[in-house]
């Protein structure tokens, strides 16, 4: 057995395995292959299994929230007022967390796009390999931290920063902190998948341009960004994808508190933090309050799930082919 | 206006060498240089903003942390006072649920990238499939917190929680019981949802480079498709796939959404001793610090986190190790 790392070509390798194969007839080996085939095949249903299992989970729970008598969807879908837990009448407008998560989102949104761009468009077009071969593997690390670790360093940096040398109105809970953390953690999404699609454009068109006299700054930006862009566009939309799925950090330093409020020094809840809010709290389970967070959580997947395939079809429809 | 013209067909398939030679037409010559370097300015900038960020993060925690790091932090379990507590039950708890998570979706996810590389023809099932994972690639790691639970913990309500299925005694290392409830089982299961499209997809791709002149080689003396998979395709690429699994176990780490769902308890001053026992994480331990407002659960929370980042840091350092190994055992 050992003696075949050492065989070189894959014609004497493949010999040794078949003379290896422990079926000897042929009826034997097809048999094994079937079942071999079979539960391989098992494996990859699996996956179809999972997202079917989350629909249903999702759908019945739901179901079940909506047929309860205090509940009504047109107050779901249309109210501003998300007050489950307090006060005498409870409250499910949706809105309020929609709002939450949004304001959230556009905050890390419009740090990491540009940044993440602008650094993609640095390493791959401007950065000697010296300098990539040391910026690589940092994005790497940043891409590796854990998300809570990025909720501590909200709370325990960004704001208080932000108290101190912006405005005394952040709290200890704000919209702005948790969303430069969610930045700093989609950040590198953007940066590597923008800058692999950067460098997968083909090399002949820098050089036509570069030869008809661009600068690199003309090549990179009326060039290579635009050839690109499907790929920049999905890696947008994979990162906001993350952003709104977003749990740890927001639920650390967003807040809970459900307003309609677009104040990024305000406390506001994410549609995330919600759910942890009920799933850590003393919410009775299969009570009406735990029940609204399967709600919150179909609304989420439904606005993932549509991210993920409008990204997945702007990569093919969109993709610029060469040759 | 050339360049206008251009922008405007940027969208268009293909583009004609004309239309980069219009893209390019210059304004002024010193004008465009100083554009360039300007621009260059403005990248280095925002490229050093983000390794900025990541040296404050990692020195504040350290400033924070490092003074509570002591043999007796990581043995001592969690207490009320601060200058007691430690992180033996969550980091027990992080090393089981890995273990679990790494058993379960290594050979699911590594068959399933088989399946789809090697012996799935181009079909519309196939295309199907793919598309599935590629979406829940995307699903938010909360909402597998709710599979779990439903699935794992409570196994959709056909059996009560309170009052399992049991085989065994609870102190026996086989002790099993249904549904699961918040065990380190029902934790690892859980994990495995969340990670399974990454394996998935990063054993495809090792898959891929695979060249197809190494499986015709095989077929060609008479080796099966599984023959040819188990004794050629999968040694040549398990050095991917092995970077690409300890990459997603990683992510199992550092997760806590999906397993502050299960609903663990919070307080725990235990190690797990089977697969049905109570459990937390580190990161889930580092949330519930973080979120206490007095004194000293803070600096608990940052040494936490030191923890948290070093097991991070041993298993990426096993990744290159077993991938320099099997590098050289492949010749």
């Amino acid at each position: 057995m050992p003696h075949v790392a050492e065989i070189s070509t894959a014609t004497s390798r493949a010999a040794a395995a078949n003379s290896r194969g422990t079926a000897r007839s042929r009826a034997a080996r097809i048999g094994t292959e079937r079942v071999i085939r079979g539960s391989l095949l098992a494996c990859a249903l699996l996956s179809i299994v999972t997202t079917f299992t989350i629909l249903v989970i999702l759908l019945v729970q739901s179901a079940s929230f909506f047929a309860m008598p205090q509940v009504s969807a047109w107050e779901f879908f249309t109210g501003t007022t998300w007050a489950p837990l307090l006060g005498e009448e409870k409250h499910f407008g949706i809105w309020p967390l929609i709002a939450g998560t949004l304001l959230v989102t556009s905050i890390a949104a419009a740090f990491a796009l540009p940044v993440g761009l602008l650094v993609a468009v640095y390493l791959s077009e401007y950065a000697p390999s010296r300098v990539r071969a040391i910026l690589k593997p940092i994005l790497e690390v940043l891409a590796g931290i854990p998300t809570v670790v990025y909720g501590f360093f909200a709370l325990a940096v960004i704001t208080p920063f932000l108290h101190e040398h912006v405005s005394e109105s952040f709290g200890t809970f704000n919209a702005l902190g948790a969303g430069l953390a969610v930045g700093i953690m989609i950040l590198p999404i953007v940066a590597s998948l923008s800058e692999d699609s950067l460098r997968a454009v083909p090399r002949s068109l820098r050089d036509a341009a570069f030869a008809m006299g661009g600068t690199r700054f003309d090549v990179s930006t009326k060039v290579v960004v635009p050839a690109a862009l499907s790929g920049i566009v999905a890696s947008w939309l994979l990162a906001i994808t993350r952003a709104i799925g977003e749990t740890m950090i927001v639920a650390l330093a967003a807040g809970g508190l459900a307003s309609m409020t677009f104040n990024p020094a305000h406390e506001v809840q994410t549609m995330t933090a919600y759910m942890v809010q009920i799933f850590t709290g003393d919410a009775p389970a299969y009570g009406i309050e735990y029940k609204s967070s399967f709600a919150v959580a179909t609304i989420l997947f439904v606005i993932t799930l549509a991210l993920t395939v409008v990204g997945n079809l702007f990569l093919r429809a969109f993709r610029e082919e060469y040759e | 206006m050339h360049s206008l013209g251009a922008r405007a067909q940027s969208t268009t398939r293909t583009r004609t060498p004309g239309e980069i030679v219009a893209a390019a037409t210059p304004t002024s010559q010193v004008g465009r240089r100083i554009v360039d370097r300007t621009f260059l300015g403005v990248c280095i900038a925002f490229t050093a903003l983000a390794v900025l960020l990541l040296v404050i993060l990692l020195v504040s925690i350290w400033q924070d942390g490092h003074a509570r790091l002591s043999w007796q932090f990581l043995s001592a379990f969690a207490s009320r006072k601060t200058e007691e507590a430690g992180v033996r039950a969550p980091l027990w708890g992080s090393i089981w649920v890995c273990v679990i998570c790494a058993v379960a979706a290594l050979p699911i996810g590594v068959g399933t990238a088989i399946y789809l590389e090697e012996f799935s023809k181009r079909s519309r099932f196939r295309s199907f499939i793919q598309l599935n994972i590629a979406n829940l690639a995307g699903v938010p790691s909360i909402v597998y917190g709710i599979l779990g639970l439903t699935a794992f913990a409570r196994a959709f309500g056909t059996a009560n929680s309170e009052d399992p299925i049991t085989f065994g005694q609870p102190e026996s290392f086989f002790y099993l019981q249904l549904p699961f409830g918040h065990g380190v089982l029902a934790g690892g299961l859980t994990l495995m949802l969340v990670v399974l499209p990454i394996v998935i997809v990063s054993s495809q791709e090792a898959l891929r480079t695979v060249p197809g002149s190494l499986r015709t080689a095989a077929l060609a003396l008479g080796a099966t498709q599984w023959q040819t998979t188990w004794n050629i395709t999968l040694p040549a690429s398990i050095p991917m796939i092995m970077t690409g699994g300890i990459l997603a176990m990683s992510r199992a780490i550092g997760e806590a959404a999906p397993i502050l769902v299960l609903g663990v308890p919070l307080f725990i001053r235990s190690t797990p001793t089977n697969l049905m026992s109570d459990f937390t994480v580190l990161p889930l331990q580092i949330y519930n610090w973080s979120m206490r407002q007095q004194s000293g659960f803070h600096e608990l929370a940052a040494a936490g986190i030191i923890v948290l980042l070093a097991v991070l840091l041993t298993l990426n350092a096993f990744a290159v190790i077993i991938r320099h190994r099997l590098q050289r055992a492949n010749g």
